[in-house]
């Protein structure tokens, strides 16, 4: 019987930063048609090692095969040629331009001078239909889903004729429909011959569709392993080193008073439009309540009206008996409000400042730090190193800016920041998106510590096994409004599903 | 010693310092083909510089204004913002320096200071309109910046003309000798070049530009602002009024230095068509010196030297000056294009690496 051969092969990679060392030693190959996962905590070398394929960073040491041949990969150009192709977290697409126009920028198919939009339509079209990606090759990014983007990055690297695409954490910022959806996807392109690596940190994704998983653990690969004599349990232990629980324990709730009520809210998102469109509920000290729903049906408009940071046009906001309708972020949380937002590269970090210089961010102006005007230095670093040490934060250093750090620990940065800030009420938007099984069980513990605290807890998750496990009651939102209130002992994945998709509790549908 | 090395090895550091010499070196290739004598040009330019006690001064001179101008654009670039306007912020403050320096009497030393204060202010008002348009109005900074260039200029024709006219000129009438901040004595020690209590105040407007942008909670909030709007509004700062304090600051730079001109070297203001320029060199400054306190004191010192020294070359070697501001221009085109640059330094990485492997 014939092996498939090898397309790509590392041969021991080692990439250091300075004295950081974010891989060592890895050795990887990757099979024609084959689907293969990385899987490694946070900070792991995940994404370094696959920069490193992409000609993104340059190897310390160790070579890079593509097709047999050993190559010198300088340049993400230098990769497309050979045939490799990267879908990053965040996207770089051009918002105002079409998808064609996205897909060709730098490559320009010409006849004359002219760009030939028309041919470059057609193929696109056609990679489309033959891969079922369902993409309209003029539709305007902006007004397509985060889902309907990220398969425009997919098409980009196919039209330049990529047969291994990578995917940095797909799924962690897709709707579980999408989710389903891509993975199908995936399992078509690999049926077609194209070669697939995918980085999650979902286990259930890595069972769906990988044929093998690679799991990396500080920098050094732990052990390839067949995906199907494998199981989650396995793949987990393997990758923290210790075992690990899936279900966060926690003793029943016990509500006291409210502590944020929210009367017949009404905000408009950036279209004009009520996006929160006369919402009422409450959250009640000692208590976590989870927020359901697909993703823009006005939970980002709710938390930023919550927040101080978007207007209120009617309703009230009560927070332990201070009206916080249209006040600043400011005083907001000094009220008692903390947030964890659902960006954090957008609002959550500001990328080029240090670690302490984000400890700070929502505190810097108070006595502790800021004396006359004078910051005290001192007093940011043993705050970053508080957190740090508390959080089991990893990074390359405490003065380098937090664009260096990786994804699951940049948010666990925030997560420590916020929670310090001894809130009344903690908004805990997509807290675990990104992070590795061991910080998602880390975080989970730290969301029910503040509510055995007596503090009230809003948790927007779009991810319904989250809520389930850490909610002690669930408001389902759709359209901006709520459709249904359960319990997580009440209900099913089932239930709530149909009320996601705007099914009124009771069964009349909306 | 072990932070310069440090220093040395990040890249931002090398792309001046490389950007610097391509401009030299082109500037040299360009002499050559014009049939000039590239080194006697360079060693004609540097011994202008140094030639006398006088030339120090007055290269010296010529700096001052150059890093009043570089810090009040790089000031608002770290707070993400593009202050083009420094030209009229320059000719506000030269305005508000001269009214007082000429139309109120005070003792001396207080006359000088409150001259000062009031060209700052009137240079400070004036780049935070453009802030406030900006943050009430949405009015684009470039836009506005260069509308009030032009307001500015004829605002001060306007005063000049009616207040303060030298009959049969096109200047104002000179300032009060209580006003003026030159330094007689050191003035004389240099041999008359124009020295003046602003190279002081320089050094502590640099220092102080240091300390503001690094040390104090509202250098650490305009540093947010420039980085990440969204994340400062949601750290819960007033990034409207973080706007306004950046560009009052900004324009009050701006006016320092026309307070100075006027009260320290020409101790008028003349009736002119155009601004100076200094504002625009300003944002050649800033982008050499990457926005930060020192690198915007070396690259001032650098042209400042460099268009003294000019005037030297065409004596010496009888180079057209034009050529030292193609020099300057191929200087700011690489620090501007650090992409081309960094090509360089990369390639230059792997050749020492293959060497040493
Ligand atoms: N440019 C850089 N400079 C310095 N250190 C870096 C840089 N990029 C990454 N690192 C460090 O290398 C290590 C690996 O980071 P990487 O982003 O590859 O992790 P990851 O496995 O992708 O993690 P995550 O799951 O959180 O995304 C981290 O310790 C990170 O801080
Ligand atoms: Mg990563």
């Amino acid at each position: 019987m014939a092996q498939p051969e090898t397309v790509l092969e590392l041969k021991g990679i080692t990439k250091r930063f300075g004295e950081v060392v974010a891989n060592e030693d890895i050795s990887f190959a990757l099979k024609k048609g084959e689907i293969h996962a990385l899987l490694g905590e946070n900070g792991a070398g995940k994404s370094t090692l696959m920069n490193i394929v992409f000609g993104l960073y340059q190897p310390t040491e160790g070579s890079i095969w593509v097709n047999g041949q050993e190559v010198l990969m300088d340049t993400p150009n230098r990769a497309i040629d050979l045939g490799i192709g990267m879908v990053h977290q965040h996207f770089k697409l051009v918002q105002p331009f079409t998808v064609t126009e996205n897909i060709i920028l730098g490559m320009e198919p010409k006849s004359g001078l002219r760009t030939d939009l028309k041919s470059a339509s057609s193929k696109i079209r056609q990679l489309s239909e033959q891969y079922g990606l369902n993409v309209d090759p003029s539709a305007k990014i902006e007004n397509i889903s985060v889902g309907m983007q990220q398969r425009v990055e997919i098409l980009k690297t196919l039209y330049r004729g990529a047969d291994i695409v990578i995917l940095d954490e797909p799924t962690a910022v897709l709707t579980p429909q999408e989710i389903t959806e891509l993975l199908a996807i995936m399992k078509r392109l690999a049926s077609e011959g194209k070669s697939i690596i995918i980085i999650t940190h979902k286990l259930k994704e890595i069972m769906e569709v990988a044929d093998t998983c690679t799991i990396i653990r500080r920098g050094r690969v732990i052990d390839s392993v067949v995906v199907k004599d494998s199981s989650p349990r396995e793949l987990a232990e393997k990758m923290v080193g210790r075992e690990v629980r899936f279900k966060t324990d926690k003793s029943a709730a016990d509500p006291k008073q409210p502590i944020l009520s929210v009367k017949d809210l009404k905000v408009r998102g950036d279209n004009g439009q009520m996006a929160v469109d006369g919402l009422s509920f409450q959250v009640r000290a000692g208590e976590i309540v989870g927020v359901a729903g697909v993703d823009g049906n006005g939970q980002a408009e709710l938390i930023e009206a919550l927040t101080g940071m978007r207007r209120v046009e009617e309703g009230e906001i009560d927070l332990d008996g201070v009206n916080v309708v249209n006040k600043t972020p400011r005083v907001v949380g000094q009220s008692g409000m903390s947030h964890i937002p659902q960006d954090r590269h957008k609002h959550g970090l500001v990328l080029d400042f240090t670690v302490p210089e984000n400890a700070i961010l929502q505190t810097y102006y108070k006595p502790e730090l800021t004396k006359g005007g004078l910051m005290d230095h001192n007093a940011a670093v043993s705050l970053a190193e508080k957190y740090v040490k508390s959080f089991d934060i990893r990074i390359p250093g405490l003065d380098v800016p937090v664009r260096a750090m990786s994804g699951g620990n940049q948010q666990k940065l925030i997560i420590a920041r916020e929670i310090d800030r001894r809130p009344k009420v903690l908004i805990a938007a997509q807290p675990t998106r990104g992070l590795d099984v061991g910080a998602i069980e880390f975080v989970h513990k730290e969301l029910i510590a503040e509510r055995n605290n007596g503090k009230g807890v809003l948790l927007v998750s779009f991810e319904l096994e989250e809520i389930m496990n850490v909610a002690d009651r669930i408001i389902v939102l759709f359209n901006g409004q709520i459709v249904g209130e359960t319990y997580p002992d009440q209900t099913n994945d089932q239930e709530l599903g149909l009320m996601m998709a705007g099914r009124r509790q009771g069964g009349d549908s909306n | 010693m072990n932070n310069l090395k440090r220093l040395l090895r990040q890249e931002s550091v090398w792309i001046p310092i490389i950007s610097i010499v391509i401009g030299i070196v082109i500037g040299a290739i360009v002499m050559l083909i014009g049939g000039y004598d590239p080194l006697l040009a360079y060693s004609s330019l540097v011994q202008k510089i140094f030639g006398s006690v006088y030339d120090v001064g007055e290269t010296l001179r010529q700096i001052v204004p150059l890093i009043l101008a570089g810090l009040a654009v790089a000031i608002a670039f770290r707070g993400g913002m593009f202050n083009i306007g420094v030209e009229g912020q320059i000719v506000m403050g030269s305005l508000g320096a001269l009214m007082v320096g000429n139309m109120i009497d005070l003792p001396p030393i207080i006359h000088g200071i409150v001259a000062i204060i009031v060209g700052a202010l009137f240079g400070g008002i004036w780049g935070a309109l453009v802030a406030i348009f900006k943050v009430k109005r949405g009015l684009n900074e470039v836009i506005s910046c260069i509308m009030l260039n032009w307001i500015a200029l004829y605002i001060s024709h306007i005063t000049i003309k009616a207040f303060m006219a030298e009959a049969g000129t096109s200047r104002s009438q000179m300032i009060h000798d209580s006003a003026s901040i030159q330094i007689q004595w050191l003035s004389d020690l240099f041999n008359g070049a124009r020295i003046h209590w602003g190279f002081f105040i320089v050094i502590f407007i640099l220092i102080g530009y240091y300390y503001y942008m690094n040390r104090t909670k509202w250098g650490y909030e305009l540093r947010a602002v420039g980085y990440n709007k969204h994340a400062a509004e949601y750290a819960g700062m007033n990034v409207s009024s973080i706007a306004i304090r950046t560009f009052f600051i900004s324009g009050a730079i701006g006016g320092l230095i026309g307070t100075f001109e006027v009260l320290g070297v020409f101790k008028y203001m003349a009736i002119a068509a155009n601004t100076s320029g200094t504002g625009f060199d300003g944002i050649a400054v800033a982008l050499l010196g990457m926005n930060s306190a020192l690198g915007v004191f070396l690259s001032s010192t650098l042209f400042g030297a460099l268009y003294y020294g000019a005037q030297g070359m065409s004596f010496g070697a009888d180079v057209p000056p034009e050529v030292i501001k193609m020099v300057i221009s191929i200087i700011i085109f690489f620090a501007a294009a650090p992409g081309a640059i960094r090509m360089f330094i990369k390639m230059f990485k792997r050749k020492s690496k293959r060497e040493e492997g």
